[in-house]
């Protein structure tokens, strides 16, 4: 797989699925730039690797996609959170804060997480 | 669940459902778009915004690439690749597959045939509840270790023994049951009460006999087998209580025996009638001394040992020895296990068959061995190409697992058929006695166990070249021109092909002495004429057992007179007691002149013939001294006897016989001797010389006591000299007992040479089998020889190209070759001959006038394989010959 990001491939799965459910429908080249922007333009996502990670999530359910028009007119591929895409977020969302918790009081006891 | 369900979606990608590369390519392309438009929007030049949007996209073929295995099952997909691959290669090579599976299918067959077969017999349960409780019981006795139990014994037995919970004893007899038209011989057996409980088999209807229907005098009863209850009576239920006629005395049917009961161990038989043991009208039945052939079947008490047992019965014996020591002194009782009655005989030879087949499983394994590592030796070029265009060592790997597997899968089915049709076949031949043969189905296990064995040898010896060429430098290997690892592949095919010989020769060795030991058997004089002679029972009306002596004997004769004129027939005789290779019958004498021995351990015991004045040029048996039989010799002359020459050399040594007189026991009158005839093997060809009881005594048949003369009746046998052709000589028979009257009747017709060859049936059948896995070995291991030699000449090519362009002549091409094959072969012989010398010994009791490491047989098959050997070798040495040298040097 070319994996030349600096994010991995579960973090990227839940990125997708936050951008989502904040988001509503979105097409690939839209959920790459809001995950984008949402970082502060600090990562830097090689778009490519998104579509092999939106057709994952397709495949286990978590998204459903449909041909539709862009802002711009463009025709373009929406993908939208399914309600078991849902249930996985907040599942995966709250595992992620639990970890990243317990790895906070680890490396930096002085700041509270 | 998620996972699943993903791999299902994959799946259906697999199969060209849900999305397909087009529309990842209107996505990836719509993506561009408007990230195009946004630089665009941002300021960028037309050129600018398409070259940043691209690289941000990364490497198109990549996604592509990560996108396409997402989508589907990557490794199904390879898996697929891999055997449609593997099926166009081996379909390429059409000589190797079919080499290949076919010696597969061939080993595994036949190992799994022969292992269920074995498995089977040997180790299987017997069919009844707790088998390994079941025993047979022998009187031991001076000339018998096996003897016949008398009745009064038997209950004595029964009553005073301690470890055993039922025992019960039996004998069979040949019914005639007279109904309307032709009178018909049912197959019977005199029991006693707890037979079938003995042995755990419960009627389907009825009950079995009380103690006191057993007894002589009780009412006549009788339980029927289900093949008699379906075929007379209809398979009704109203069966009980109906009656049944057998020798002209009506016996009441109480029960029916499931036809699934079959046995026939000694006289513990099954059979289509069984009736109470006090019914049979033998003057015997109630004499303690007396052999009337019938064996006991015993289950032992839950938890007693076969030695607690054995001390059991010998307090019994011993107590009897002592309340009846005229008869009962030095009679024990011989315990033997109802299994190992069973198969004692045939162990040693399906031992020696198991051996066999393994080897022959070992030199398939070997070949394909062999094969596999010749062909993937010859696939290292193709292997370093492919390693040089950036296949990996796993996947070629896989690539030849694949391929093994193929050969495996084809090869399986195949040896599945084999393995069915071989076991059906193998319980065929095998002996009668063996009562489960016809439960014994496939054993899958086994199956599996041969198929996985060879397989591994295969895939094993396939995948090290294909290890070691992927693991070498592509370069060095496409360099060499595919001669990479020759050296080390070379050696591994040499040892295969010597150990291929070596087995071969084993096998070919335990054929060839089978061989001989038959042509030795063949050759051994039985001691009369066994050709033109058959044999049948014969029984007068029922109304005549137990009748007036005269008019039986007034019987015989007319019956032996209308015989005698019946077209085909040359001379007939009765015969009472023994009859060569199929029974025997034996008695005690003394010789006159000395006291009646007190009791029956001191008397001397002979084989006992009963048989008419014609019987010597019936059978053919040489007469030595004095005279035979004549008609004279009646129930009023006086009582002669005629004995063997064994008999003469070992009570008369050095003496005349003629006009000696001897005493038989339970009989007062004396026998004087009249003459000496030649020995007969009686216990068979291979079998007589070593048997404790050899001397044979001749009796007329007219001269029988009164109260035998009435039991003839119900059957004996008759021997027939004919001319002519067999079947119409027999009818011709049947026309003359038809018009006697239809109350007569003949019954098991046979011939003396199919009891001789019946005798060796068991020999015989080994070494069809033994000879068929030699010669199935031995083209194996042509086939492994020859493609070492082809294998030698491809290599060589070369050089064989450089020595004939120095001058080398086709003789000295063609010399060189075979002697590349002499040498494998000679190796193999010479360990062959090792390993033969050490395993025929397990054979020895199967042979018989020839000795374990027969010097002749180990040559002469040394010589054939050498032969074979090198005619394998000369069909590639010969093509080593043309080799054109030009050609060969431009070749490189």
């Amino acid at each position: 797989m070319g994996d030349k990001t600096d994010i991995r491939q579960g973090t990227l799965a839940l990125m997708v699925l936050k951008t989502l459910e904040t988001m509503g429908a979105l097409h690939g080249y839209g959920i790459a730039r809001r995950i984008e922007q949402t970082s502060g333009d600090q990562l830097s996502l090689n778009y490519g690797t998104l579509y092999p990670a939106l057709l994952k999530l397709e495949q286990e359910g978590a998204i459903s996609s449909e041909w539709g028009t862009s802002e711009n007119n463009r025709k373009a591929k929406f993908y939208k959170l399914t309600r078991t895409g849902k249930k996985q977020l907040e599942h995966e969302a709250r595992e992620w804060e639990q970890a990243n918790a317990i790895l906070a009081r680890f490396l930096s006891p002085a700041e509270e997480g | 669940m998620r996972g699943l369900r993903a791999f299902w979606m994959r799946l259906r990608g697999l199969l060209g459902a849900g999305h397909d590369e087009a529309e990842l390519e209107a996505e990836l392309e719509s993506h561009l778009q408007m990230h195009i438009d946004d630089n665009l929007r941002a300021g960028m030049t037309p050129k600018e915004a398409r070259r940043d949007a691209v690289i941000r996209l990364g490497g198109m073929e990549q996604t592509r690439q990560a996108y396409r295995e997402r989508q589907t099952l990557p490794w199904m997909d390879t898996l697929g690749q891999d055997v449609r691959f593997g099926l166009r290669t081996l379909g390429k090579s059409p000589a190797f597959t079919l080499v290949a599976v076919l010696t597969l299918a061939l080993g595994i067959g036949a190992n799994t045939a022969i292992f269920s077969i074995v498995n089977g017999v040997l180790l299987n349960p017997l069919p009844f509840p707790h088998p390994e409780q079941l025993v047979i019981l022998h009187e031991s006795k001076q000339n018998f270790e096996f003897g016949s139990v008398s009745y009064p014994n038997f209950q004595d037995w029964r009553k005073d023994n301690r470890t055993f919970s039922s025992m019960a004893v039996s004998r069979g007899y040949y019914f005639s049951l007279i109904g309307t038209g032709v009178a018909e011989q049912l197959d019977g057996e005199h029991i006693t009460s707890d037979f079938f409980e003995t042995l755990g088999v419960a009627p389907i209807l009825g009950r079995t006999f009380t103690r006191a229907e057993e007894r002589p005098g009780a009412g006549p009863v009788v339980l029927i087998s289900e093949g008699v209850w379906r075929r007379k009576f209809g398979g009704t239920l109203d069966v009980l209580g109906k009656s049944i006629t057998l020798e002209g005395r009506n016996y009441t049917i109480i029960g029916v025996i499931p036809a699934k009961f079959h046995l026939a161990v000694w006289s513990v038989r099954s059979a289509d009638v069984y009736v109470p043991m006090g019914q049979w009208n033998n003057p015997g039945l109630n004499e303690r001394g007396a052999g009337l052939g019938m064996r006991a079947v015993a289950r032992l008490k839950p938890g007693v040992s076969l030695e607690q047992a054995n001390a059991d019965m010998a307090r019994v014996t011993g107590n009897l020895a002592a309340a009846y020591p005229d008869v009962n002194k030095g009679i024990q009782a011989k315990l033997v296990p109802l299994k190992e009655q069973m198969v004692g005989d045939v162990r040693p030879f399906l031992l020696v068959l198991s051996v066999a087949v393994g080897f022959v499983l070992l030199i398939a394994c070997v070949n394909v061995a062999s094969l596999m590592l010749a062909r993937s030796t010859g696939r290292m070029r193709e292997f370093a190409v492919r390693t040089a265009l950036g296949a990996s060592r796993r996947r070629i790997v896989r690539q030849l697992l694949t391929e093994s597997l193929l050969l495996a899968i084809a090869a399986g089915a195949l040896g599945l058929l084999l393995a069915v049709s071989g076991t059906h076949a193998g319980l065929k031949l095998l002996p009668e006695a063996l009562p489960r043969a016809d439960e014994i189905g496939l054993d899958l296990r086994v199956l599996l166990f041969t198929t996985a064995i060879s397989l591994l040898a295969g895939t094993l010896f396939g995948l090290a070249p294909a290890l070691k060429s992927s693991q070498a430098d592509p370069q060095t290997a496409l360099k060499e021109g595919g001669r990479g690892a020759s050296g080390i592949r070379h050696r591994a095919q040499s040892v295969f092909v010597i150990t291929e010989m070596a087995m071969a020769l084993v096998l070919l060795i335990g054929a060839g002495l089978m061989v001989r030991s038959l042509a030795r058997l063949w050759s051994v004089d039985p001691g009369f004429n066994p050709r033109n002679v058959l044999t049948f029972g014969y029984t007068l009306p029922p109304s005549m057992i137990n009748g007036n002596p005269d008019t039986i004997r007034a019987a015989y004769r007319s019956f032996d007179d209308q015989l005698a004129a019946t077209p085909g027939v040359e001379a007939v005789s009765q015969s009472w007691g023994g009859l060569p290779m199929e029974g025997e019958d034996d008695t005690l004498f003394w010789l006159d002149g000395h006291p009646k021995p007190a009791n029956t351990n001191g008397m001397n015991g002979t084989i006992i013939y009963n048989v008419g004045p014609d019987y010597l040029r019936v059978m053919g048996i040489q007469l030595r001294r004095g005279r035979f039989f004549t008609a004279h010799d009646e129930e009023k002359a006086p009582y002669v006897g005629v004995i063997d020459d064994v008999f003469a050399d070992k009570y008369f040594p050095g003496q005349d016989p003629i006009g000696k007189r001897i005493v038989l026991d339970g009989d007062d009158r004396k026998l004087e001797i009249v003459g000496v005839v030649s020995h007969v093997k009686q216990f068979g060809l291979d079998a007589d010389d070593t048997q404790p009881l050899r001397v044979q005594l001749y009796t007329a048949w007219m001269q029988t006591p009164d109260d035998f003369t009435r039991l003839a009746p119900s059957g004996i046998d008759e021997v027939v000299r004919y001319k002519g052709d067999l079947g119409s000589v027999m009818d011709a028979i049947r026309r003359t007992v038809g018009q006697m009257s239809n109350e007569q009747m003949i019954y098991n017709p046979g011939t003396m040479e199919s009891a001789i060859s019946d005798s060796l049936a068991e020999r015989r059948f080994a070494m069809v089998l033994l000879a068929v896995f030699a010669v199935l070995s031995l083209l194996l291991a042509s086939v492994g020889i020859y493609g070492v030699i082809a294998y030698v000449v491809g290599q060589r090519t070369q050089e064989i190209g450089i020595r004939m362009a120095l001058g080398a002549q086709r003789k000295d091409v063609l010399r060189l070759m075979l002697w590349e094959g002499m040498r494998l072969a000679l190796m193999g012989i010479g360990t062959g001959i090792a390993t033969a010398l050490a395993l025929t010994r397990l054979m020895t009791k199967m042979l018989y006038g020839v000795s374990a490491t027969d010097p002749l047989t180990f040559l002469g098959v040394a010589v054939v394989l050498m032969l074979v050997a090198v005619t394998a070798c000369y069909v590639p040495a010969r093509r080593a010959t043309r080799i054109d040298p030009m050609r060969a040097l431009r070749a490189e």
